[in-house]
């Protein structure tokens, strides 16, 4: 039978994934030198796991390296081995260094097998440094072959006497005999000297022996591997054919004792069937090699996978239920109409909008997955990180549960690590500062992730030193950022940090290291569709606060039209849109047009001017204009008119093109025609460093 | 996918023996050939959504069952005397490899012609051909009747001199190098 | 063909098993762990039972010591899914009344032989 073990992988894949995700939490969860046996287990048991079906399925190195770090686990878990800080942060070591060999199995790539081999010979050295027991590690290698072999005989003779109970576990004297006459030339003969008086006579238990001449070239190991489950549980004797009868037999009775689990006889078939097994095992291994290998040329296309729970299946199911119910009346009407239903007809229609609203909404459910998948790597992080540069530190994770699109959870994912190490390195400070400040010794590090409209916020917060606002003024003034003598809110000198070129190691705080560009964090957030903002107050702490769209997939758009093409702005990031008053324009030197809204002034960009589009009315007058918001700024996009809003699938322009500057992507409109997706962030960015280059310019 | 494999390992033999059959179509009074394996569809032309800050040659993008596709015009690309566009005008999707990803573009043609296969003998080296468009792009000429056939490499014509080079948001930047070729 | 109750937590594992016996035209129930291989066991009799030997909840061991108690399950095959090194499970999975074991890492045709052994 063959089977191809490559179908299996993605699961496998996935579960090990996982299974290093437990592993990696729940060795941050021990207590070092009192740990719980329970904890110790689930993370054995994730080893465990991980281990056989690396070997099950073929990848041989991530098996060898898992069942060493088993092999360290077992003698934790046993108590044989003290849980200690140096223990923790090996295992977590090779944590990792599993994570990178799934990794590379995974997408057909060769792993590191000096990094490999390095943390290997760590845990194989820690776990020779105490245990007798270390030879177990060598337990993977093949036994010898040639070693292990034991000569063939022409035959042999057998007496198998099972204990009354052997049948109640399941071992059948019949198949059994079945067996040995597979082998070869075979003949039998049955004692039933030990057969009790019938009234007496338990059915449940076995009273019968067996003398079996067997002939043929037939391996000691053949006999072995059928008698192995049955050790403990019967009296066994095998001696070769063409010895004299009186020779000791090669394999004693195996059932010295009666208890079942008598661990003294077990070593001698123990050892034989390692033999018996091992010599296969090469050959097994390399069957699956080749069966993985499709699989793996593969793995690079897949697009990945999603676990999705049974409740939101069945939701999807119950819509699908009433979307048959809606089109099979809507069919009804169809074939034969009558004016007369016109209005039951219109309520059909409704219904179905409504189903396929409801659909779309639990289909996007289907990709929503909690962020939790994204703080969970943050308790090591933040434990390496702090023990590194002698800070204490307590990391309190929020709003866990909260839930966002698949492909924003993947994104987000580095730059809330930038933004962690940051605080990490230049918010928080050592113990002795916090002490002498007044505080705890323990900072406080604080992620926090919530719905707020249709954005998903998620805040890195510490109780730090804050930022220190007159040296990010100091540089600002000095790069010609900041007018020497222009005095600017608080709020915008921290958001200053996130400008290109401004080192924030240099900025924030003495301590040198790797002060993260937070211009590029700022513009990954950006690729998302999100921004970010920064709060800080001295001596107290500082926020940044990341504002994101749930999906990716979906926006509610206000369709614009400028000259003749349709132009779609997100509604989130509309504020009004209004008929220009001429009396509330006013210019700046010809060049900027300023609109009055209510108290503040806002600029006016002209969308014909920044697309390139010949438009249908040049005079603000006859336009309108739309306010919009982002970045924490306000401008106005005047357009030739409002169309509707409706709801767009957002597609990318790069799929088969590029990324284009001011747009966020286009969807497709109800006609079959394309609109452009504007990229309202990018817009009012664009044109904020547009102004300041002028600015500096003038 | 089966089907589509069995294309390719077509395709692949093909070229090992050095034949294949091409798609010609004509830009004035020139005829150019693509690869037929890589030819998605032939469509009429209709006007594409336009985008702002691309060069010249971009029209625009269209819908092509649901995928937004760009649309490049060929005779603009080479510096051709622009042509109104008439019945005969038509848009060849094209799938175009880039390293391991797979695009689909559209481009826009006087008409299309006919269906050539070349063999290795016929299949001449590419010429310099100096300014019009670089021997890059093309994979070799054949002598059809008294014509001359220009073989498109449809791979570097495309992410070579129109999307592949550029820098994400350098589109600016982008437009401004593709004068200087042009000019040059 | 026979019935199999397979029980293991690793889903790629249960995948892997399920499949090969399903292949060879047995039945098949799976079961992620000891409870759960437990309520689906009772009130039904299968002809072979194969389980790994850690899980959680509760663990194989205890799985086969609690299923001999079932007066359907006294005589059932019941294999035991172990590691190389797991010799001592061995010794305590046949106190318990495991029939026999499969030693890891095995392919399709090492499963298929050995339900093929106890099913005679």
């Amino acid at each position: 039978m063959s089977i191809d073990m490559a179908q299996f992988h993605e699961v496998f894949f996935e579960e090990s994934f996982e299974g290093l995700e437990t592993m990696e939490s729940e060795l941050l969860n021990l207590d070092i030198g009192d740990a719980d046996a329970e904890v110790v287990n689930t993370i054995f048991r994730a080893a465990h796991s991980i281990k056989g079906g690396s070997g099950t399925f073929g990848f041989d190195s991530i098996a060898s390296f898992t069942h060493v770090m088993e092999t360290l686990l077992d003698e934790m878990r046993d108590g044989r081995r003290g849980v200690e800080r140096e223990t923790v942060d090996l295992l977590l070591a090779s944590v990792d260094r599993l994570r990178d060999m799934l990794e590379a199995a995974r997408d057909g790539e060769p792993e590191d097998a000096a990094q490999v081999a390095e943390t290997q010979a760590k845990l194989e050295a820690m776990l020779a440094g105490e245990s007798a027991a270390a030879d177990t590690a060598t337990a993977v290698e093949p036994v010898d072959a040639e070693a292990a072999t034991i000569p063939l005989s022409t035959g042999w003779l057998i007496r198998f006497a099972p204990f009354p109970h052997m049948l109640q576990t399941g071992n059948e004297p019949v198949r059994m005999l079945r067996e040995l006459e597979s082998l070869g030339s075979y003949s039998v003969e049955v004692d039933t000297s030990k057969l009790p008086a019938f009234e007496s006579l338990d059915p449940e238990e076995c009273f019968l022996a067996w003398d079996i001449r067997l002939e043929g070239d037939i391996s000691c190991n053949d006999l072995d591997e059928i008698f192995d489950w049955v050790d403990g549980d019967c009296e066994l004797e095998i001696s070769p054919l063409d010895a004299p009868a009186e020779a000791e037999p090669v394999v004693e009775a195996l059932a010295a004792a009666k208890t079942p689990a008598a661990p003294a006889p077990a070593e001698i078939p123990e050892a034989s069937t390692a033999a018996v097994e091992n010599p296969k095992e090469p050959e097994r291994r390399q069957q699956n090699r080749r069966a993985a290998k499709p699989d793996r040329r593969g793995a690079k296309k897949e697009g990945g996978s999603i676990r999705v729970g049974t409740d939101k299946v069945d939701a999807l199911i119950n819509l699908v239920g009433e979307l048959v119910i809606t089109q099979s009346m809507l069919t009804h009407f169809g074939e034969d109409f009558k004016m007369s239903e016109l209005e039951k007809l219109r309520e059909g229609l409704q219904q179905l909008t409504a189903n396929t609203r409801e659909l779309q909404e639990s289909v996007m459910q289907i990709r929503m997955l909690p962020i939790s998948f994204s703080f969970q790597r943050f308790p090591r992080l933040v434990r390496d990180m702090s023990h590194k540069m002698g800070k204490k530190v307590e990391l309190q994770l929020l709003g866990e549960t909260t839930e966002l699109d698949k492909t924003v959870l993947e994104k987000i994912g580095d730059p809330l690590v930038h933004l962690v190490r940051n605080s990490l390195d230049h918010g928080l400070e050592t113990p002795e500062i916090r002490l002498a400040a007044g505080k705890s010794e323990t900072g406080v590090l604080t992620l926090n992730a919530f719905h707020a409209g249709g954005n998903i916020v998620i805040e890195v917060s510490d109780d730090g030193a804050g930022l220190d606002r007159d040296r990010i003024l100091g540089k600002a003034r000095e790069r010609g950022l900041v007018g020497v003598d222009e005095e600017i809110s608080d709020e915008r000198i921290y958001n200053l940090i996130f400008q290109a070129g401004f080192s924030t190691a240099a900025v924030v705080s003495d301590v040198s290291g790797r002060g993260v560009g937070m211009d590029v964090v700022r513009r990954n957030i950006k690729e998302l569709g999100g921004h970010v903002d920064i709060r800080s107050t001295p001596g107290q702490g500082s926020t940044l606060s990341i504002r994101l769209p749930l999906t990716l997939a979906i926006l509610d758009g206000q369709l614009v039209r400028v000259g003749s093409e349709t132009y779609i702005i997100s509604l989130l990031s509309v504020v009004q849109s209004l008929q220009i008053e001429m009396k509330d324009v006013s210019g700046i030197g010809g060049q900027a047009e300023l609109y009055k809204l209510r108290d503040e002034y806002i600029p006016i960009i002209r969308l014909h001017e920044s697309l390139g589009i010949e438009p249908e009315h040049r005079d603000l007058a006859h336009g309108l204009l739309v306010v919009v918001e982002a970045e924490r700024r306000r401008i106005g996009l005047f357009v030739d008119e409002l169309l509707g809003q409706q709801q767009v699938v957002i597609k990318s322009l790069e799929d088969n093109y590029q990324q284009i500057a001011g747009m966020a992507g286009a969807t497709v409109l109800g006609d079959g025609t394309i609109a452009l997706i504007l990229d309202v962030p990018g817009i009012v960015n664009s044109w904020s460093e547009k102004s300041a280059l002028e600015n500096e310019v003038a | 996918m089966s089907e589509a494999q069995a294309q390719s390992l077509g395709s692949e033999a093909e070229m090992a023996m050095g034949n294949g059959q091409y798609l010609t179509f004509l830009l004035g009074k020139e005829e150019y050939g693509v690869e037929i394996l890589r030819v998605h569809g032939i469509q009429g032309w209709e006007p594409a959504t336009e985008i702002p800050n691309t060069p010249p040659f971009v029209l625009g993008v269209i819908n092509l069952r649901g995928a937004v596709v760009p649309i490049v015009d060929l005779r603009k690309r080479f510096g051709l005397p622009d042509f109104d566009f008439g019945p005969t005008t038509v848009v060849i999707v094209v799938k175009v490899m880039d390293e391991d990803r797979e695009r689909t573009v559209g481009i826009v043609v006087d008409a299309v012609s006919d269906v050539h296969t070349v063999t290795e003998k016929e299949r001449q080296p590419p010429p310099d051909l100096g300014s019009t468009i670089g021997t890059d792009f093309i994979s070799g000429l054949v002598t059809v009747g008294d014509k001359m056939l220009i073989l498109l490499d449809i791979d570097r014509l495309i992410n070579g001199g129109l999307l592949g080079s550029l820098g994400d948001n350098e589109v600016s930047a982008y437009a401004g190098s593709e004068n200087e070729e042009e000019t040059s | 063909m026979a019935s199999v109750l397979a029980v293991d937590d690793s889903a790629s594992m249960r995948q892997m098993v399920s499949f090969t016996l399903k292949g060879a035209g047995h039945e098949v129930v799976e079961a992620v762990d000891g409870v759960d291989a437990l309520s689906k066991a009772r009130g039904k009799k299968v002809d072979v039972v194969i389980t790994d030997v850690n899980m959680p909840n509760m663990d194989g061991i205890t799985l086969i010591k609690e299923l001999r108690k079932l007066p359907n399950y006294r005589f059932v095959p019941m294999l035991l899914l172990t590691t190389e090194s797991g010799m001592d499970k061995k010794q305590a999975g046949k106190a318990a009344g495991a029939t026999g074991w499969l030693v890891k890492p095995f392919n399709p045709d090492s499963l298929l032989a050995t339900v093929k052994r106890v099913l005679g």
